[in-house]
């Protein structure tokens, strides 16, 4: 299979990780590298440091040691989507003026946003305020994110939380076609995401049994 | 470029959405203006002497009562991560919300400085001062003020703790602007008044970016 390369090639190289919270050392001489169209899944119990370890990859956390770093690229802390568990919604704000404010923060093009509402299922609210949306829809607002700013490193964290069968379909599809465009990504969660590609799934278990 | 003009865009909008905060600033603010005439006396020449220091300690008590909104909510929802993430960096950010926050808190309050101004007996020469001064000086007190929000952002009861670390720096502006509104000679007094703002207005961002990426750790 070829990967369309709509992105530049990258490598997401961590080497030597370690990161604690608190007394507890999550986890320690984490190597692993997430090469372009490559999926790396998180897998681990409850308080295993998955999201700790996504914080890190974001660059929102300081590892405790060790390193990691998305080669080939020059546009530094642009070059992801993180996309936690908070929202990051603006109550107040309608549908469609959330996702016009990420893609104008974002850099991305405001021409998407048409596409994108229909893309996450959300265009007959458009005009609703975020405030008045249910935990999926709220989810799905948020995975509206991803695709309003191209940008070639997702780290996703429980992205399936909250929604119903469609929009879990709705979260392969999106990553298959992330990857597809030679993206990367990284999931913790602890349902199953089927893709199109399984090849190119890897899996890295947190948390020491 | 896009990027600032959106963030002051959505918190000048959410700001208008929430309706109650803006007024509710512009209410305490008057409301010292009535207050104070009953508490000294109805004596006008007394009044017009203390007006000017009077319109600053309302000026700077309004200002911290909207610390609390800079940073917390953004901080609740999660955006505080994503603005990490922006096109534009964390130090554009920062001062883009700077001047919402200017907008949404000290505009006001010079919008109804008329008001107090009849209040405090002051005339229309002493008015056009304390204006003048207000337009100056608030800069610097939101600066200040937005660093006290990012400082604390990462605390439980933040909202107590900022107000105290901000006022010891909001003195020198308080001195300055009632010097730049009161007695004669009050040039150097205003241009003191526009450089503190100056300073503050172009260290702030920075010095609170640090903070708010210090937060995350």
């Amino acid at each position: 299979m070829t990967v369309s390369a709509a992105l530049p090639p990258r490598m997401l190289k961590a080497k030597g990780l370690a990161s604690r919270r608190g007394e507890k050392l999550l986890f320690r001489d984490l190597d692993f590298e997430v090469g372009a169209g490559e999926m790396l899944l998180l897998r681990g119990p409850n308080g295993s440091g998955k999201t700790t370890l996504l914080l890190v990859l974001a660059k929102l956390l300081r590892p405790e040691s060790g390193s990691c770093e998305l080669m080939g690229g020059a546009d530094g802390e642009g070059a992801l989507h993180f996309l936690g568990h908070a929202a990051a919604l603006s109550n107040r704000l309608s549908v469609a003026e959330n996702l016009r404010f990420w893609s104008a923060l974002c850099g991305g093009d405001a021409a998407s946003l048409e596409p994108t509402l229909q893309t996450i299922g959300l265009a007959p609210i458009a005009d609703l305020e975020a405030d008045l949306l249910s935990a999926g829809q709220r989810r799905r607002l948020a995975l509206g994110r991803l695709l309003c700013a191209e940008r070639p490193l997702w780290l996703l964290d429980e992205p399936t939380t909250a929604l119903d069968s469609a929009g879990e379909q709705l979260v392969s599809t999106l990553i298959d076609a992330h990857l597809q465009r030679g993206g990367l990504v990284v999931v913790a969660t602890h349902h199953d995401i089927p893709l199109r590609a399984p090849s190119r799934v890897r899996e890295l278990r947190l948390g020491a049994p | 470029m896009r990027a600032f003009g959106a963030i002051v865009a959505r918190d000048l909008r959410l700001a208008l959405r929430g309706g109650s905060d803006a007024l509710t600033l512009v209410l305490f603010f008057v409301m010292i203006g009535i207050i104070v005439p009953f508490a000294v006396g109805p004596d006008r020449e007394l009044l017009a002497r203390i007006a000017p220091g009077l319109v600053w300690i309302a000026t700077l008590l309004g200002m911290l009562l909207g610390l609390e909104r800079l940073f917390r909510d953004d901080d609740d929802s999660g955006l505080l991560l994503l603005f990490r993430h922006a096109a534009i960096p964390l130090e554009a950010v920062i001062a883009a919300k700077l001047i919402a926050h200017w907008l949404l808190s000290a505009l006001p309050l010079m919008l109804a400085s008329p008001v107090l101004a009849i209040l405090l007996a002051m005339d229309v020469g002493l008015w056009g001062r304390t204006v003048l001064s207000l337009l100056l000086g608030t800069p610097a007190l939101a600066a200040f003020g937005a660093l006290g929000a990012a400082v604390t952002v990462g605390l439980r009861r933040g909202g107590l703790l900022a107000p105290v670390l901000v006022v010891p720096l909001c003195v020198p502006v308080l001195i300055f602007g009632v010097g730049a509104i009161a007695g004669t000679g009050t040039g150097p007094a205003l241009l003191f008044l526009a450089a503190i703002s100056l300073v503050a207005t172009a260290f702030v961002p920075f010095a609170a970016a640090l903070a708010l990426r210090a937060a995350g750790d």
